[in-house]
């Protein structure tokens, strides 16, 4: 029978990680995904986890070994926040394209400096070309059964790509939640030991990672991207046995509120939850209010996303990462991207807010709608809370 | 539009691996060359440090006792003529 526990979000991810029977673990402690590779190492320390805990000396080597494990065909977990995630860059490409499907928690940080610990996407949105899938969580729940469906995404034969999993650091790693824990024959059913398609294997003597002269690296960049794009349908069906298995109702975006609201707030991560409880409100004061949640940032789901909007006239984008010296913040770069040329496309406002851990009550939610309604918000963007002497 | 590509990108294996050993071969460097060795017979002394020091393994012993290079995998980096004792290794601007 499954068992639901009060248990902080982050031992959760570890327990998840431990109920997939990873092979290899490599990882380097960062604030604040710390808890997670600190639980999976007593995990393997007991005896309770068979896997091989590489206790690297930097991220970058964390990700070095990751690629390393998982090209000799091994299940690969790591995971690290901001400066952690900083320091992998390099490599992280190189996973994508050799086609290895290491899965990562990403506990969102923002990106020093100033120094900072606390809570953003700056990390991630650094990082939203390295062709890896990318999904958004919301809550604990989602945390531990999405970490179990990134393993089975990312080793789908169609796909083979790494996959990371995001979940806000702190408001989210952090919190004491319940969450219901399946039982280890029913995740040993949704996700069957990996056999990988490619490995280094003396018997079968292969080049993975070769050099990529002018000749054949766009032809290889154009398969990386293309598995990425085709991975959407994989996500959706795998999406849809979690959905089976556990009993949810997750999908590319997710909406709530009014159905073909005349507002819709665009959330990514936790502080969907936040907007959810403002857009309730909203709705019980007589307004025409929904939420459409991206829980896949990559591939972006286009499709799934322009339906989720339907029929709304304006969008209130939230973003929790500045991109300097551009138009807007990075979520709301894309939306703008989507309905380009498009008929019927609606207003599109952005609101960037949660810099650096700042607070963002369900009160500023619905301030946030009153001034888009008003049009009293900038055409470009507006960076929620801004001290500011203007 | 020019396309100066080796295969189709669907036909690349997984992540553009090589999964044949040993096809370096396959690659004939020489297109890359510039400059080209030429022997002066009359001051080589056939010692071979040419073959020695050549980067692609390229310069093997002749019938004749003289050291030559392949020519489809001589990239024409000049090391032979720079190692050369007697100064036998001309490299001069190849015609194509």
């Amino acid at each position: 029978m499954p068992k639901r526990i009060g248990i902080e979000v982050s031992l959760a991810v570890a327990d998840a990680v431990k109920m997939a029977k990873a092979d290899v673990i490599s990882a380097y402690p960062i604030t604040p995904q710390t808890h997670i590779v600190e639980e999976l190492s007593t995990y393997v320390a007991n005896g309770e986890l068979d896997a091989e805990f590489v206790p690297v000396e930097s991220e970058h080597s964390a990700m070095s070994a990751a690629v390393g494990a998982s090209a000799a065909g091994a299940r690969v977990y790591t995971a690290t926040s901001a400066q952690g995630l900083a320091l992998m860059h390099e490599i992280l490409f190189i996973a994508s394209a050799m086609r290895l499907p290491i899965v990562m928690t990403v506990a969102n940080r923002s990106l020093s400096g100033p120094i900072s610990i606390w809570n953003d996407h700056s990390d991630i949105m650094t990082e939203r070309d390295i062709n890896w899938i990318q999904l958004f969580v919301e809550d604990g729940q989602e945390s531990l059964e999405l970490t179990l469906a990134a393993f089975k995404i990312a080793e789908d034969k169609r796909v083979l790509l790494p996959t990371c999993v995001n979940m806000d650091g702190f408001m989210l790693t952090h919190m004491i939640e319940p969450i219901v824990f399946p039982d280890q024959a029913v995740v040993d059913k949704f996700l069957p030991t990996y056999k990988p398609l490619l490995t280094l294997d003396p018997k079968k003597p292969a080049t993975l990672g070769p050099v990529g002269v002018p000749e054949v690296y766009l032809e290889a960049k154009k398969q990386c991207e293309q598995a990425l794009l085709d991975s959407l349908d994989v996500v959706k069906e795998v999406l849809a046995e979690v959905n089976k298995t556990f009993g949810r109702k997750y999908d590319l975006v997710e909406t709530n509120g009014r159905k073909k609201a005349e507002t819709l707030f665009v959330t990514m991560g936790s502080l969907g939850e936040t907007c959810w409880s403002a857009v309730d409100n909203l709705i019980a004061q007589g307004q025409d209010v929904g939420q459409a949640r991206i829980r896949l940032w990559r591939p972006f789901p286009v499709k799934e996303f322009i339906k989720a909007c339907k029929g709304a006239e304006r969008l209130i984008v939230i973003d929790r990462a500045i991109s300097p010296g551009s138009v807007c913040g990075p979520v709301a770069q894309e939306i703008k991207s989507v309905f380009y040329g498009l008929k019927d496309a609606p207003e599109i406002v952005n609101i960037i807010a949660g810099i650096g851990g700042r607070d963002v009550p369900v009160a500023d939610f619905e301030e946030m709608y009153r001034l888009a309604k008003k049009r009293k918000l900038a055409k470009t963007y507006t960076l929620w809370g801004l001290n500011s002497n203007a | 539009m020019t396309k100066n590509s080796i295969c189709a990108w669907q036909d690349l294996a997984l992540g553009a691996a090589i999964l044949e050993p040993g096809n370096a071969a396959n690659l004939k460097t020489g297109a890359w060359r510039t400059l080209i060795p030429v022997l002066d017979e009359d001051k080589c002394i056939k010692c071979g440090l040419c073959a020695v020091y050549c980067p692609e393994f390229c310069i093997t012993e002749r019938k004749d006792g003289f050291f030559r290079p392949d020519f489809d995998y001589c990239k024409g980096c000049g090391i032979c003529a720079n190692e050369c004792p007697k100064k036998a290794i001309a490299m001069v601007m190849e015609d194509k």
